[in-house]
């Protein structure tokens, strides 16, 4: 097993005639890290991928895999493999066929074939389901031969645009941790590609989150959850509350931050910020609604918001309050199921509070559309 | 009656006749192969008759006819199946704005006429053999003025067009996705092609060989001007119907009949077969026992049906080496014979009456409806008559009347009735 190959992706532009797909991402990747490329749809993922893997050729910049620079390399010489979004299994060929083709075109003898593949369909808990046809298996079934398919192939790197997309929810949850067990046991280097944020967060260890071809920040999973550093990665990945305002002081990382609606509020400034975040500013705060809760009547005003509740909903392990918010956005807090029958009455004025330490600002930017 | 059963009453009459003017010629066709009567015609009925069979097996330009019928045949399946193949992975390829363009130039070879093409192949081939500076007996000048090369190329034209049509069908269907994939995994463009896309095209190559081969074996337009010196079964049959026809071309279009409908009984069949092992495999149908039937006919009706044709046929052949029909034949001749003498008694009766009268009136005037009958009919007989067409070494036709009608000299072959 290969222990890990670095790829690195050098002020890397991807343009199709004047559209900019991507524009001047710079992501290096540790060998034998599983790290994601987390945006929405239509962000310039795949066609990431498609670079790395040498299906196009950047418009500017480097793709380097293990320190080697890929230029001019065709996707058939370079140390990855693919995992195409729809999977391409190749429909006329049975299961152990498929998953052997990249020793097939090197010429190895169907007997070396049949041997490894029936070894990787014990891998993938398919044994003995080696001469059926693709058509034939179910779609958990078909993902694992896919990715058998793609590891036979011996890759430095293996790359898989969002492979989970076409399961179901049980089946997505299940998956997730089966490829991150198979990557632990390979060793290799993943990249995986997804708009789904909480695969992202489970099975990586750095994700890049983007946007409209812009790679707005690159951190750990928990990291990019606790300290976003733009307001598009803080409203896209998990849920936040947003409050707009202008800074009214600062000292040291913290700031204080005059809202529209619930007065002034302090918060920290988001690390990727201090600094960039000057008194007077068009700020953004962001609390997540998990860190929100029911104020005591002695609580610091700084760190209260007082709103009416429009809409509560019972979820099971908690309640979801839904208050009054700003410009148009509702404030939804998550108080935890511990026996009680209801948090609040539709209407009422409540009062909540959050650690300063839980909320961050940042200067004020895009959101992620819903 | 209510409406529903008028409307089915209608249909019923509609299929009826649409079938009739599909299927009637080509059964009323079929008949006249069996019978005896030099004319392709089914009434007045002679006799059943296996000789036109004969005749046809012996006609050496018949079958040389569909010897280059099935050389050029095969040459054309070649040539446009590549060349359609190549068009239409270039068709998915090229730039989208200039695909529509490209899609008609490839397409226009079937919107202009075959003879078109056909004259425009020799003169432009003849132009070639001139550019290359090829002279009368050099290599490129035979090749540019073989019949043979000429109509492959000509019929080719057309054909790929035709191919193209079928495999971009078939290519819209493709997943690109599986090429890349192929690529990934370390194919080279080649083994991505040979492995993936051609599999993928293979039905589609099927079919479209069988629609080339079958619009190259019928083609005329084109293979009349392209085919010089050759003769393809086209050429030979337009050439016959020239000069006068006989059954031995209905017996040609029956064999082709049953070769066509026994293709497809056995196409359907094994369909049928197919799409019930894939039925059982998935559980939704159970397997057939075999009852009284083997167990591929059962339920199978197709298959009910070839066994029966091939049956049919067997007895065909069989009967064909033993029937002959040659008591009913002598019987036919000898009502004709006496219809002739009669006629004959009738127009002797009618000229003397002619006589008596002119020689009452006046006795100079020639008697022109009394010889014109005669003259006509001898002018038909002669178009029709098979020894037009055995002109060289159709031995069959009058060897088998010689046989036949040993104990009778030559008194009752048809040859002295028709061409007196
Ligand atoms: N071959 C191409 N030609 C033109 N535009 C393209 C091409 N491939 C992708 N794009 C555009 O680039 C953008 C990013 O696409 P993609 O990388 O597929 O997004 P995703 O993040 O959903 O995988 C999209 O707006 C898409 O329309
Ligand atoms: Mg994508």
């Amino acid at each position: 097993m290969s222990s890990g190959v670095a790829v690195d992706l050098e002020n890397i532009t991807i343009r199709f005639g004047d559209f900019t797909a991507v524009r001047d991402a710079n992501v290096s990747i540790n060998g034998g890290d599983f790290f994601s490329f987390l945006g929405p749809s239509g962000c310039g993922k795949t066609t990431i991928l498609r670079a790395v893997s040498g299906f196009l050729e950047p418009s500017e910049g480097r793709v380097l895999i293990g320190g080697n620079d890929m230029a001019g390399i065709g996707p058939n010489k370079r140390p990855t493999a693919l995992i195409f979004q729809n999977l391409a299994l190749f429909p006329l060929m049975k299961v152990w066929e498929n998953i052997s083709f990249s020793m097939e075109v090197a010429g190895a003898s169907a007997a070396e074939r049949r041997k490894r593949a029936d070894e990787l369909l014990d891998m993938i808990a398919l044994g003995g389901q080696g001469d059926k046809l693709p058509s034939e298996l179910s779609g958990g079934q078909k993902q694992r031969v896919a990715i058998a398919r793609a590891l036979c192939a011996n890759p430095d790197v293996l790359l898989l645009d969002e492979p989970l997309s076409a399961l179901d929810l049980k089946l997505r949850q299940h998956m997730r941790t089966e490829l991150r067990e198979i990557q632990k046991r390979v060793g290799i280097t993943f990249i995986y590609i997804t708009h789904d944020q909480g695969e992202a967060l489970t099975m990586s260890d750095n994700v890049a989150v983007m946007k409209a071809g812009v790679i707005d920040q690159i951190d750990t999973g928990h990291n990019i959850y606790d300290d976003p550093s733009t307001p598009f990665v803080a409203s896209f990945v998990g849920e936040n509350n947003v409050f707009r305002g202008k800074v009214k002081s600062i000292s040291g990382n913290e700031a204080v931050v005059t809202t529209n609606r619930s007065g002034d509020l302090l918060s920290r400034i988001t690390p990727a910020q201090v600094g960039n975040l000057k008194v007077g500013d068009d700020a953004m705060m962001f609390i997540r609604p998990e860190a929100l809760e029911l104020a005591p009547t002695d609580a610091d005003s700084k760190t209260t918001i007082t709103a009416n509740v429009i809409n509560e909903e019972f979820e099971g392990n908690s309640f979801s309050v839904f208050l009054e918010g700003d410009g148009g956005k509702m404030i939804k807090m998550s108080v935890p199921n511990l026996g009680q029958d209801h948090i609040s009455a539709r209407g009422e004025n409540l009062s909540l509070r959050y650690d300063a330490s839980n909320a961050v600002t940042m200067p004020a930017g895009e959101l992620a559309s819903e | 009656m209510s409406s529903a059963n008028l409307i089915r009453v209608a249909l019923g009459a509609y299929l009826l006749i649409f079938f009739s003017y599909l299927l009637g010629p080509l059964v009323v066709m079929s008949l006249t192969a069996f019978n005896s009567s030099s004319f392709p015609t089914v009434s007045p009925w002679a006799c059943f008759s296996y000789e036109w069979f004969d005749v046809l097996f012996n006609d050496k330009h018949i079958r040389d006819g569909i010897y280059y019928s099935i050389v050029i045949g095969i040459g054309t399946v070649i040539l446009s199946v590549s060349m359609g193949l190549a068009a239409s992975i270039v068709l998915t390829q090229v730039w989208p704005k200039l695909r529509s363009t490209y899609y008609t130039m490839i397409i226009a070879p079937i919107l202009i006429p075959g003879v078109v093409l056909g004259i425009s192949t020799l003169v432009f081939w003849d132009r070639a053999g001139a550019f290359f500076g090829a002279t009368d007996g050099s290599f490129l000048y035979g090749l540019f003025h073989n019949g043979i090369f000429l109509t492959i190329l000509g019929q080719s034209s057309f054909i790929a067009s035709y191919a193209m049509l079928v495999f971009v069908a078939r290519l819209q269907r493709f997943d690109t996705d599986l090429t890349e994939a192929a690529l990934d995994l370390g194919a080279t463009h080649t083994q991505a092609f040979r492995k993936i896309l051609l599999p993928f095209m293979r039905p589609a190559i099927a079919s479209a060989s069988v629609l080339a081969f079958l619009a190259s074996f019928e083609n005329y337009n084109t293979t009349t001007f392209t085919i010089i010196d050759y003769k393809t079964l086209t050429t030979v049959l337009a050439q016959k119907v020239r000069l006068g026809i006989n059954p031995s071309i209905s017996s040609l279009a029956f064999i082709i009949i049953v070769l066509t409908i026994f293709a497809a009984l056995a196409f359907e069949a094994a369909n049928r077969n197919k799409e019930h092992k894939l039925a059982v495999k998935k559980g939704k149908a159970s397997e057939r026992k075999s009852g009284i039937l083997p167990s591929f006919m059962t339920g199978n009706p197709a298959a009910i049906l070839l066994v029966l044709l091939a049956f049919v046929v067997i007895v065909m052949v069989g009967t064909a080496q033993k029937y002959s029909p040659e008591t009913c034949k002598i019987e036919v001749r000898e009502a004709k014979q006496i219809a002739i003498q009669q006629r004959i008694e009738q127009l002797k009766e009618a000229r003397r009456l002619k006589d008596e009268a002119k020689a009452a009136t006046q006795s100079d005037a020639p008697a022109a409806p009394t010889t014109a009958a005669p003259k006509n009919s001898g002018a038909f007989g002669n178009v029709f008559a098979p020894t037009n067409l055995s002109d060289e070494d159709d031995a069959a036709p009058k060897a088998a009347p010689k046989d036949g009608n040993g104990a009778f000299g030559n008194v009752f072959d048809p040859n002295n009735l028709n061409s007196e």
